[in-house]
């Protein structure tokens, strides 16, 4: 350890955490891989908030006369069955796969993580009510359940955020639930109780704040997770309207012309799995770097 | 260990009883009236209000929801799964045509994933940062990552329009021509697999890594003992309780994947069956098939349980 001088300012707040945070950052940018993940994503998520300036199509815009036409300098990925530009259709697909992830995720983990907690706070029987439908609702495959969901709600773009959240959240209750059982009953958690703080107090102050940094990397992963159960339920023909371009529902239209115009399923799915691969990347980096068991190791 | 196994089933129990009231609930909540759809496929005759009433009441539709439900939970104690709103056939017969076919997928991805996975996850952690271990922690990265349905699509393109090597899709019974049936396998079951393999791999190295850090490694190595005692003796028995739980994830990794898999190669397994039945409403088959799966998935955690409380004493007081 580094000897520091500290000041504490008049509010008595705590010292400068710099070195902390050069360490995470350090440790998220040490493998390679990690870093290719960060520029995919960045790269992508500024693909998706400038769908409208980069795209050259309109994605909407139906060209019958140009219908399933080959790579060309006009058209870089060719068009689809009724004319429309593949690449522009990949660009905003961007946008609806991750717009549906993000705010799919947020809600299991708002919910989840709401739930998890309290259960695992509370103990007793809140604890085995909440758990059992937790575990019963992740009997289900994910697909499955997404698909049951979605099926029930009809398709749509909220619909199927509705039915992602529900399939994702049940892993943030159990991954909050365990943490909180952990954490509970550690040695700080009953210095705070020695001292009277009230039991919301220390949910808030001690028990989240200690719980955050395995529940981010698990977003991370999710968001991954999220995007591919999207495709998978507009591949099969259960998602958002049949106009919106997704890339699942690209990647199955694409398969009646594979002979003649494979590009039609390869390009939605290679954008797909870039933003999966970025993810699942980031998420690793995201957990080596969080994980205070390799503090000072790396 | 009595005791510990006891509190299991109840646990497992109460889950599928849990598992019951959402299906039914969920099926029950599907749009459109499923009496509908059968008059509209039966277009010979003009129904009367009667008759529909008629036929609500033939399949018990009018009776309050919480009898509807014990009927049907009673019916699937005794075997009975119903009839198809459709087909108006036995559901349970169609189902259990169509099992063999998944579990004949799902089980050969679910071996294949362990054989590749778990010795790829030793040779990785004790290999660690060479070349090998680059090279297959790169696939494994790669291999979570592919949407399945995706590299199903890829692979037909390639190995049977392209090359003309392997048939595009369908299903042949092994007993009928093994020749045939391997050949239509080879695609679905790598899609199906890969994405466990990698799973395993990636999760056996961690857990591998973890272990070889302690001091009794450190011991067993000191004490002159042979590599494969160390690795296989030392290490990877104390690495085994994180690759018992991925093992129990890989059932409803594999199920999950066979509802996209079969229908990118036109299986007729269970998981197309299901998807098919939600888009026709045929909820009799939508309950059969999430019970069937759910209840696959809760008896592969029990045994997932039971193999903790086995493997580890300190699991079984706690």
């Amino acid at each position: 350890m580094e000897n520091r001088v500290i000041e504490i300012n008049e509010f008595g707040s705590a010292p400068p955490r710099v070195s902390e945070f050069k360490r995470f950052l350090r440790v998220l940018t040490n493998r390679a891989v990690v870093v290719v993940g960060l520029v995919i994503l960045i790269t992508l998520i500024l693909v998706a908030i400038f769908a409208p300036l980069i795209a050259p199509y309109d994605p909407y815009k139906l060209d019958i006369k140009n219908r399933l036409a080959p790579i060309s300098t006009e058209h870089l990925l060719g068009t689809d069955t009724v004319g429309r530009d593949t690449l522009s259709r990949v660009i905003y697909g961007t946008r609806t796969s991750l717009e549906i992830g993000l705010i799919s995720v947020s809600f299991a983990a708002i919910i989840g993580v709401t739930l998890g907690m309290i259960s695992g706070f509370l103990g007793g029987w809140v604890y085995a009510v909440i758990m059992r439908i937790m575990d019963a609702l992740m009997s289900f495959p994910m697909i499955l359940l997404a698909l049951m969901i979605a099926a029930v709600l009809g398709g749509g773009l909220e619909n199927v955020i509705i039915a992602l959240a529900v399939s994702l959240m049940p892993g943030y209750a159990r991954l909050m639930c365990g943490q909180v059982l952990v954490v509970k009953e550690s040695d700080y958690i009953l210095a705070a109780r020695a001292m009277g703080s009230t039991s919301w107090y220390i949910m808030i102050r001690h028990v989240i704040l200690n719980c955050l940094p395995p529940i981010m990397v698990f977003i991370t992963m999710m968001l991954g997770m999220a995007i591919l159960a999207e495709a998978g339920l507009s591949f099969l023909g259960i998602g958002v309207e049949a106009e919106v371009p997704t890339w699942g529902s690209m990647i199955n239209d694409g398969r009646e012309y594979l002979l003649s115009n494979p590009i039609l399923s390869f390009a939605p799915g290679a954008a797909l799995m870039l933003v999966v691969f970025g993810f699942n990347m980031v998420g690793d980096g995201l957990r080596d770097a969080l994980d205070p068991r390799l503090r000072g190791m790396i | 260990m009595t005791t510990y196994i006891i509190r299991r089933l109840i646990q497992c129990a109460v889950v599928l009883l849990i598992v019951t009231v959402i299906i039914f609930i969920a099926v029950r909540l599907l749009p459109g009236d499923p009496l509908l759809m059968l008059v509209s496929s039966t277009e010979t005759e003009e129904f009367t209000m009667e008759q529909l009433q008629e036929l609500r009441r033939q399949y018990g539709l009018e009776k309050p929801l919480i009898v509807q439900y014990f009927e049907w939970a009673g019916n699937i104690f005794r075997g009975d799964l119903g009839r198809s709103l459709v087909s108006k056939l036995p559901v349970h017969e169609e189902i259990l045509r169509r099992i063999p076919i998944t579990l004949h997928i799902g089980i050969l991805s679910f071996i294949i994933s362990i054989i590749l996975g778990i010795p790829a996850g030793i040779i990785c952690a004790v290999k660690r940062s060479s070349w090998i271990d680059n090279v297959v922690t790169t696939l494994a990265n790669l291999g979570i990552t592919v949407p399945n349905f995706w590299l199903g699509v890829l692979m037909i393109y390639l190995f049977a329009l392209y090359l003309d090597w392997l048939p595009t899709m369908g299903y042949t019974s092994p007993f009928d021509d093994f020749w045939l049936s391997t050949r239509m396998l080879i695609m679905p079951v790598f899609c199906l697999m890969i994405g466990a393999v990698s799973m395993n791999t990636r999760q056996v190295r961690s857990a591998m890594l973890e272990v070889l850090h302690q001091d009794y490694i450190r011991t067993a190595w000191s004490k002159g003992l042979r590599f494969r005692v160390v690795i296989l003796k030392h290490a990877l028995r104390n690495a085994i309780v994180p690759i018992v739980t991925l093992l129990g994830l890989g059932v409803p990794l594999v199920l999950g994947g066979s509802v996209l898999i079969e229908q990118v190669f036109s299986i007729p397994g269970m998981g197309r069956l299901a998807v098919d039945a939600i888009m026709r409403q045929d909820y009799p088959y939508v309950q059969a098939i999430s019970l069937l799966m759910a209840a696959a998935v809760v008896f592969a955690n029990l045994i997932v349980d039971l193999a903790y409380g086995w493997i580890d004493p300190r699991v079984r007081y706690q």
